[in-house]
């Protein structure tokens, strides 16, 4: 029985492969054996991105916007899509500038199988150099890349009988996705949705036709008049809230509060939450610098390069020039921080973002985490 | 040429330590101006690149299935000639260099990138970004100087062996690739000090065998195969198209450290050697060649091969755009900057090995100019 080695390292057993697939592994192997070094996807990607077998991405093709700041995002998935659950979020990579950016959004639309389009709502938020990206200047056609669709923020499948959204600013987007699915249909739904002004409730309209319609029971908290949210409002409007199934998405401040709330109450169980504000990554002088893979932390000043950091503390660091030049040295940064000490230019990262640095030209600005 | 420090006349004596830290910090600001400002423009002039260059080679080897037909044969061989010329100079080399990795795409990226050629990506960055960029043309430390095999300085030591360094040289050129292999191995020496059982030349020895045998598969033995009929004459055209890859390339590349004007750097030069001093060395020891937009994107834009050493690692199709103020601070400061045309520089390169396979007319007295300044004019 062939043993194949995946890519942790793990060993496991394949089945024997059947004639076809043989055969058909047989002319990969010559297809990529006449295109070396390239592979024969190099050659497919120029004509066919979303063929199956390709990386996965998708093809912007709309941009509507909602409101002044926010816009959705029409994309039709590559081939080898495998949908997505009410509630659920995708991770997108977009180049911006030139380079590329990878953030997570909400999949605002009703599943739609493996081959429909998706949507995504995105809100501009100040500084915010993806998102205002995809408002302002996303255009039809632009490629973008995806990751298949992940979260547990999602219904069960059998509804609840009784359901609670909290949702405040462009926390609407995964509960839309739960409207619009219609897995809440028949259901006894209450919405309490904040954001500043009514104009800028993403979804307003659709909202409101959906409450019209006897869909939900949706209670609009304008912020700038009625200021934030609290326990005593929500218990003033939604006097059986701790009773009811409730799924709530905000900004960490918001979820913090209800997480006491329903926990104090003894029915945390009945509380989904989801944040999906990008971890904050406040840059400074110096950190912790965590060697993953290695298991070694060790504390680094803003003026040491991580490569001299990983040495000192015993870590098999790859090296080269030493000088910046070579980029013999570079390590993958999983999250955190760091600050070039030619420039002082920052580059930050979080999970997933997949960004590579010249550990011998960069110091910690802040904790890092870097995988090696 | 003579290595700097045992000139009668040194072309930095006039600098002070100082100037030298200027002259430094003045070129930071120039990359960092220019790496402030990559973005969406670069972004697609390298994708362009690479799918223009991906098309070439599709279309050419396409029209070879047919290449017992004359005009296909030369139609598809001179688009497989450039396309692989484009693709190790203008898009491998400078991949490799890490030039696109702000872009963050592993598609182009120089850990991922592999390109088509037999030395394997791993070792040619080592011994071209971490060895060749960081000693440039300092004599014992840089073996491009000669690639090992020729003698191209005074200062580098005369053997009998270097009296067929022209038709060394002629070889190499045929056959570029192997040479920069064998080069990448340091396959001389290492046979030379019996490494060859040493574990590590070994595991490399075997990585360039693989690479090699999957080059020669490919151009050989499949596509010649794929063309039926035509076996033979895309046998041929594909066997042109790397030959005319190598001439060129080696051409170009002999171009941008070997002609007159360019200096060597003594090994004792360089210890401790600062930003603005290795940025020095770099200024003076590497050579331009002018010519058109076309010649700079056919080199690799190794024709800006003094913007491509003081800043190797700033996308290449920027070189053009920072080579009025590099120029500017050539000249405030008194350098020579070197460049002149391709057959010219081709022609000057050619001159040296030839005039530097001969002995040296008389032994040079080193001890009378021990005293010359070195690089470093601090005094220290």
């Amino acid at each position: 029985m062939p043993v194949c080695r995946d890519d942790r390292g793990m060993t496991t057993t394949a089945q024997p492969p059947s004639a076809p697939a043989s055969l058909r592994r047989g002319l990969l192997r010559l297809a990529a054996a006449v295109t070396t070094p390239l592979l024969p996807d190099d050659y497919l990607d120029l004509v066919a991105p979303l063929r199956s077998g390709a990386d996965l991405r998708g093809r912007i093709v709309e941009v509507r916007p909602e409101t002044p700041d926010a816009a959705t995002i029409v994309i039709q998935p590559g081939r080898d899509w495998q949908g997505h659950r009410p509630g659920q979020y995708v991770r997108l990579g977009v180049d911006v500038d030139g380079v590329r950016q990878w953030r997570s959004y909400s999949v605002t639309s009703a599943p739609a199988g493996r081959h429909g389009p998706i949507t995504i709502t995105v809100k501009a938020i100040p500084d915010g150099l993806v998102s205002n990206h995809l408002v302002r200047h996303a255009q039809p056609g632009t490629i973008v890349q995806l990751d298949q669709a992940q979260g547990d923020f999602v219904l069960p499948a059998t509804p609840p009988a009784r359901v609670l959204l909290v949702t405040a600013g462009s926390g609407i987007t995964p509960v839309m996705g739960m409207l619009r699915s219609g897995a809440l249909a028949g259901v006894d739904v209450t919405l309490v949705h904040s954001a500043p002004t009514a104009a800028d409730v993403i979804f307003g309209a659709a909202l409101r036709d959906l409450a019209a319609a006897g869909a939900l029971r949706l209670v609009e908290r304008h912020t700038k008049d009625d200021g934030q949210l609290s326990l005593v409002d929500l218990a003033a409007l939604v006097p059986d809230h701790l009773e009811r199934e409730t799924w709530a998405c905000g900004p960490a401040g918001l979820l913090d509060v209800l997480t006491a709330h329903w926990d104090a109450a003894g029915h945390r169980e009945r509380l989904h939450t989801e944040q999906f504000r990008p971890t904050i990554i406040s840059p400074g002088e110096g950190g912790t610098v965590t060697f993953g893979r290695s298991g070694v932390t060790v504390a680094a000043d803003g003026s040491t390069p991580l490569l001299e950091a990983g040495e000192g503390a015993g870590v098999l660091m790859p090296s080269g020039c030493r000088m910046g030049i070579c980029y013999g040295c570079v390590l993958p940064l999983r999250q955190g921080a760091v600050r070039d000490l030619r420039n002082g230019s920052l580059t930050t990262a979080v999970p997933g973002d997949g960004v590579l640095v010249q550990t011998c030209v960069s110091a910690a600005a802040g904790p890092c985490d870097l995988d090696h | 040429m003579t290595v700097l420090q045992r000139k009668p006349v040194n072309p930095i004596a006039h600098l002070t330590a100082e100037d030298i830290e200027v002259i430094g910090k003045e070129l930071d600001a120039i990359r960092d101006r220019v790496m402030a400002d990559l973005g969406e423009r670069d972004a697609r002039y390298i994708r362009r690149l690479i799918r223009t260059q991906r098309s070439l080679e599709l279309g050419s080897r396409a029209v070879l299935l047919f290449s017992l037909f004359p005009p296909a044969w030369i139609v598809g061989t001179a688009g497989l000639s450039i396309a692989k010329i484009l693709e190790n100079m203008e898009i491998g080399h400078n991949i490799l260099h890490g030039q696109w990795d702000w872009m963050r795409d592993p598609k182009i990226h120089s850990t991922t990138w592999e390109w088509d050629h037999v030395s394997p990506a791993e070792q040619w960055k080592h011994s071209h970004n971490e060895l060749h960029h960081r000693y440039t043309n300092v004599i014992g430390k840089d073996n491009d100087l000669g690639y090992g095999i020729m003698r191209v300085d005074e200062d580098q030591r005369w053997h009998p062996l270097h009296l067929g360094q022209p038709l060394w040289n002629l070889i190499n050129a045929c056959f570029f690739e192997y040479g920069i292999a064998a080069y990448d191995l340091e396959l001389g020496r290492n046979l030379k000090k019996g490494r060859h059982r040493d574990p590590a030349f070994r595991a490399r020895a075997r990585a360039v065998g693989r690479k090699i045998r999957r080059q020669v598969l490919k151009d050989y033995v499949l596509h010649p195969l794929l063309s039926g009929p035509s076996f033979l004459s895309t046998l041929a055209a594909t066997f042109t198209a790397n030959l005319v890859r190598n001439l060129w390339s080696h051409s170009v590349i002999m171009c941008g450290h070997f002609p007159e004007g360019v200096e060597t750097f003594e090994k004792t030069s360089i210890e401790g050697e600062t930003r603005g001093e290795w940025y020095l060395r770099q200024m003076l020891g590497s050579a331009n060649i002018s010519g058109s937009r076309l010649l700079h994107i056919m080199s690799g834009n190794l024709s800006h091969q003094i913007e491509h050493h003081l800043f190797p690692d700033l996308p290449s199709n920027r070189y053009r755009e920072v080579v009025p103020e590099v120029r500017a601070l050539f000249d405030r400061y008194g350098l020579k900057y070197t460049t002149g045309s391709l057959p010219r520089q081709v022609f000057s390169a050619w001159k040296k090995v030839i005039r530097f396979s001969l002995p040296n007319r008389r032994p040079r007295d080193r001890a009378n100019n021990r005293s010359a300044p070195a690089l470093r004019t601090s005094g220290a």
